[in-house]
């Protein structure tokens, strides 16, 4: 075994020195201004909120670079120790957290008051990737089989709090990892077919409000004033912004109050309801060209841990993307996911540009390969 | 074949080594094709969520936008003015009154500061009204009106007035509040209205209540709620994003509450309430052809007109532990023993079964037994009245005579034929609340109390003592039967309706008869003969209200014992100290005597004696009332 030195880009980019990515700059910094953009009308006009929002943007964005700077090689070092403080920060928040609106999920440490579930968004894919790298690919059963361990042990956790969304979230990073090293389709579909059979198994660990949210999902219309009138508010604002929308801070559903959470969850819903269907493509589009520059990043990388790594953080963006539009326009229960870098929120938006700055890290440094 | 081919283990290509070693170039280009596949999934999901958006903003455009317009239209409670209360001659009991409150519309104040600090020059500005405001100030939209002081005096509404046109934002409101100008008099009969609470939150007709604060709590208010109340409209208003109204839609608008014509005569009660006296207790004075109530007193009253606007605590509490116990009402939840006034109808249930030939004598020693027992049930007259007949017995109230009819009649028939007239359960007052009172039996003893009936307790039963227990308004309603020669009738309250918008009075009882009483009219016709002796002759025992008195009362006097007194004690004898032990003053009438136009019950607590304490104030009203009714 010895260790190589090669050059990922023989064109060394005054970017490649700062260690940024263009593409990946540019396109966070616009989706973070249309966010505050559409902050600003789902607050009905409350310019504080949009402050406190661009602060956090700040100390997003200051993360972000600070991590490109970290060099893989630490980041794959450390991936183990993350991974193991993040568990034990999980454990502590069960035992000690502090209980906001029915969910145990923040941990208070006096200074400053934090959810660990977050940082084991990235903590979850590196530990994978880490793990992975370490074994020929496709992995063996055995080697798949401790990945799942260490993807549900997290999982469960954070289910537990109980905080579905985060615990979607960390499972489908987890899991994309998995596929970009290349388990066979026939053990995916073995596997999602075993998931479709232990749902049922699961349903009676939901927390009721959970389950109220499902069996709305499937029907609406049964409850339309209770617990279906969320879903069906935000259908009507989507529905009546039409092609071109009715017009910056014009949307009524979301200033009449009509819908649940404007500014957070259900935030593009007043997007879809101000810009129309033109507005939601514009936003599709910047997403997916993110996530498609974070893809061929990824396959840029020459070794395992970056590739796995770095194509695990652009899919899982994706995800959050999916589910969250997903559950606006009701083709998904509602669960807690944030539309990313856009809706209001410190927390997720610190995560999501932090995975932006491992990838411009990964990609942007002298590799170590392992052959 | 080739295909069989295919399907043969080829051994020779396959890895054998159980050690599997990194393949750069295979791990490279499986990832290649990992990345392709998630870039397959990634289109193909987007794909699905922009069908989606084309399905809900493209197709079901039409639909959602109409159901958003919908969304836009805000609804506002137009609430109806409350139906006011009078009395029989149009007397305003209950009226609506505007009061001030001075209120600001944050958006078209210049400087909210200044603008504060300028009001509080010219009225007084509490900090906790200031707090309130601010608090609302952050809850309500910019441009909606905020209340800052919700009284105005009539002297700060005119400082106001002057300087308005340099207070731009401020704005006087008037709005209409519940007054009862009679205050204690009427307090428990024509009641208050109060804030709606929780409770009736929860079983009111919100689409009728919404935006209405006050209702009925207690007395007419309460009973006739759903009259006086109207029916609310509403407006519906067009409003933009920002939830400013800008055009009204429709508008069907509230229609008022009837107003209510009491069949109370407020001089009359005024009368009864001011011949109590010092006494507390009740007075009720019927018209016993219609069953109209002419008054309904309850004495001590209480001044409604704090509860309208929430009264304090401290208030509050002090009426609620008033040994005078003003909130009560005692005509028609007060429940006392009747004591002899229920002898004309003891008298009328003996003749009814023939237990009594109304002339044969019964020698009255002062004292009563029963068959084998020792126990001695005393007469009011310590030596006795002697040979007493029925009328005799009425007119002097013995008691030994009527301990020995019911005796005779046993529980059960005196409970059957009593209940005719209406004791023991409600009158069936247009009034919520009504006690019913107790005409107890065999039947009723066991199941209320669990425990065997007692002759003894029929005994005292005979001279309304014991179990027995009447209300003020069911002694009214049984000497009215009385009155009308066994007519049953059900005492009311109201009278005539004033529905908007034609405003024809309407009566609201047309038939205030539930029946007979069965039993032979002359029976009644003794009954009532004896009666009249018990005002008119010198023997009975409210003979002192005859006098002057052009115009023939029947009647009866009654003593209650509050408390029982020992065998060995003589409780006439005994000084009795504290007031709250003295015997109640009773006395039912009605006048004229052969064709009646009133009938009262009067019950003064711990007065005394019936004939000398109740009977008096019974005279005042039925006086005041001959004189200036038209027969």
């Amino acid at each position: 075994m010895s260790f190589i030195l090669v050059q990922t880009n023989p064109t060394k980019t005054p970017w490649h020195r700062l260690h940024l990515d263009p593409f990946l700059l540019l396109g966070s910094v616009l989706l973070t201004g249309a966010g505050l953009l559409i902050l600003y009308s789902a607050t009905g006009g409350n310019l504080s909120l949009v402050y406190k929002q661009l602060v956090r943007l700040g100390l997003a964005f200051v993360v972000m670079l600070a991590l490109a700077q970290v060099h893989p090689r630490t980041l794959y070092r450390w991936s183990p120790f993350l991974y193991g403080a993040g568990i034990a920060l999980l454990v502590a928040v069960l035992a000690i957290g502090d209980v906001g609106k029915g969910a145990q999920r923040w941990l208070d440490l006096g200074v400053i008051r934090f959810q660990p579930s977050e940082f084991v968004k990235i903590f979850t894919p590196m530990l994978l990737a880490w793990f992975l790298s370490r074994y020929p690919l496709p992995p063996s059963l055995s080697v798949t089989a401790l990945s799942a361990f260490w993807i549900l042990l997290p999982v469960v956790l954070i289910a537990k709090q109980p905080d579905l969304g985060t615990a979607l979230l960390v499972l489908g990073s987890g899991c994309a990892v998995l596929f970009f090293a290349g388990i066979s389709w026939r053990l995916l579909a073995t596997l999602s077919a075993g998931a479709a059979a232990v749902l049922p198994l699961a349903w009676s660990f939901l927390r009721d409000y959970q389950k109220d949210r499902i069996l709305m999902f499937l029907n609406p219309e049964a409850d339309p004033l209770g617990r279906g009138y969320h879903t069906i508010q935000a259908k009507i604002a989507i529905g009546s912004g039409g092609l071109t929308g009715k017009g910056w801070l014009m949307g009524t559903q979301a200033h009449l109050d009509y819908l649940p959470e404007p500014h957070t969850d259900f935030i593009f819903a007043v997007l879809a309801e101000d810009f129309g269907l033109l507005g939601c493509l514009a936003l599709l589009a910047l997403y997916l060209a993110v996530i498609g520059r974070g893809l061929y990043l990824a396959l840029a990388n020459q070794d395992t841990f970056s590739r796995l790594l770095a194509g695990s953080l652009a899919f899982t963006l994706f995800i959050y993307v999916f589910v969250n539009i997903g559950m606006v326009v009701g083709i998904l229960p509602v669960v807690g996911v944030p539309l990313p870098l856009v809706s209001y929120g410190g927390t997720s938006v610190v995560t999501l540009l932090a995975s932006f700055g491992i990838m411009m890290s990964l990609s942007t440094h002298r590799k170590l390969v392992s052959s | 074949m080739s295909h069989t081919q295919a399907t043969l283990p080829d051994l020779t290509l396959k890895p054998t080594a159980p050690l599997r070693l990194k393949d750069a170039d295979r791990e490279g280009r499986l990832f290649l094709n990992r990345i392709l596949a998630a870039a397959g999934i990634i289109v193909g999901l987007s794909l699905v969520l922009i069908g989606r958006l084309v399905y809900l903003q493209v197709i079901g455009h039409d639909r959602y936008a109409m159901l958003a317009r919908d969304n836009q239209v805000r609804i506002a409670p137009l609430v109806p003015t409350r139906g006011l209360i009078y009395d029989r001659r149009g007397i305003v009991l209950a009226e609506n009154i505007p009061v001030y409150s001075l209120e600001i519309v944050p958006e078209q104040v210049p400087d909210l500061k200044a603008t504060l600090a300028a009001l509080s020059a010219i009225v007084e500005l509490t900090p906790e009204e200031i707090e309130q405001f601010k608090q609302q100030l952050h809850r309500r939209k910019r441009f909606e009106s905020i209340p800052v002081k919700l009284r105005l005096s009539e002297l700060e509404v005119a400082r106001l007035a002057v300087r308005r046109p340099f207070l731009r934002g401020v704005e006087i409101q008037a709005r209409l509040i519940r007054h009862y100008p009679y205050g204690e008099l009427v307090s428990h009969l024509v009641g208050y209205v109060g804030r709606i609470n929780e409770q009736e939150l929860k079983r009111l007709d919100l689409a009728e209540y919404r935006g209405t604060t006050h209702i009925g709590k207690v007395g007419v208010e309460q009973s006739y709620e759903t009259l006086l109340h109207g029916h609310t409209g509403y407006a519906e208003i067009e409003t933009n994003a920002a939830g400013r109204g800008l055009k009204v839609l429709q508008e069907p608008p509230p229609q008022s509450g009837a107003d209510l014509y009491l069949s109370l005569d407020i001089e009359l009660q005024k009368i009864a309430y001011d011949a109590l006296g010092e006494h507390n207790g009740a007075v009720v004075a019927i018209d016993p052809q219609s069953g109209e109530v002419l008054a309904l007193v309850s004495k001590p009253g209480f001044d409604p007109n704090p509860f309208v606007l929430g009264i304090s605590q401290k208030d509050y509490q002090a009426l609620l532990n008033s040994p005078e116990r003003p909130l009560f009402d005692r005509a028609l939840r007060g429940i006392y023993p009747p004591g002899s006034t229920i002898k004309p109808f003891v008298g009328l249930a003996g003749l009814h079964y023939g237990l009594i030939n109304p002339h044969r004598r019964l020698y009255c020693p002062g004292f009563y037994q029963l068959p084998g027992v020792s126990h001695r049930y005393r007469d009011w007259r310590k030596g006795g009245h002697g040979g007493v007949d029925l009328k005799a017995a009425i007119v002097q109230s013995c008691d030994v005579y009527f301990y020995d009819l019911a005796h005779h009649l046993g529980i059960d028939r005196l409970h059957e034929f009593l209940s005719q007239f209406g004791f023991g359960r409600s009158s069936g007052i247009d009034l919520l609340g009504e006690n019913p009172g107790i005409l107890p039996s065999r039947k009723w003893k066991r199941q209320a109390l669990g425990k065997t009936w007692y002759p003894g307790e029929t005994v005292i039963a005979g001279i309304g003592q014991g179990y027995v227990k009447v209300t003020a308004v069911q002694l009214a309603k049984a000497v009215a039967v009385l009155a009308n020669r066994g007519k049953i009738i059900t005492p009311h309250v109201a009278a005539f309706e004033r529905r908007p918008p034609h405003r024809e009075l309407k009566r609201l009882f047309t038939d205030p008869a539930e029946g007979e009483v069965s039993t032979d009219p002359h029976h009644l016709d003794k009954i009532i003969d004896a009666m009249i002796g018990v005002v008119h002759s010198r023997s009975g025992t409210a003979w002192r209200i005859s006098q002057g008195a052009d115009y023939t009362i029947a009647g009866k006097t009654g003593t209650a014992q509050v408390f029982s007194v020992k065998q060995t004690q003589d409780h006439r004898n005994l000084k009795i100290k504290d007031k709250k032990l003295q015997d109640h003053a009773l006395f039912i009438a009605f006048a004229p005597a052969e064709a009646p136009r009133i009938a009262v019950a009067v019950i003064a607590e711990n007065a005394g004696h019936g004939g000398s304490e109740a009977a008096p104030v019974a005279r005042q009203v039925i006086d005041y009332y001959l004189k200036h009714s038209q027969p």
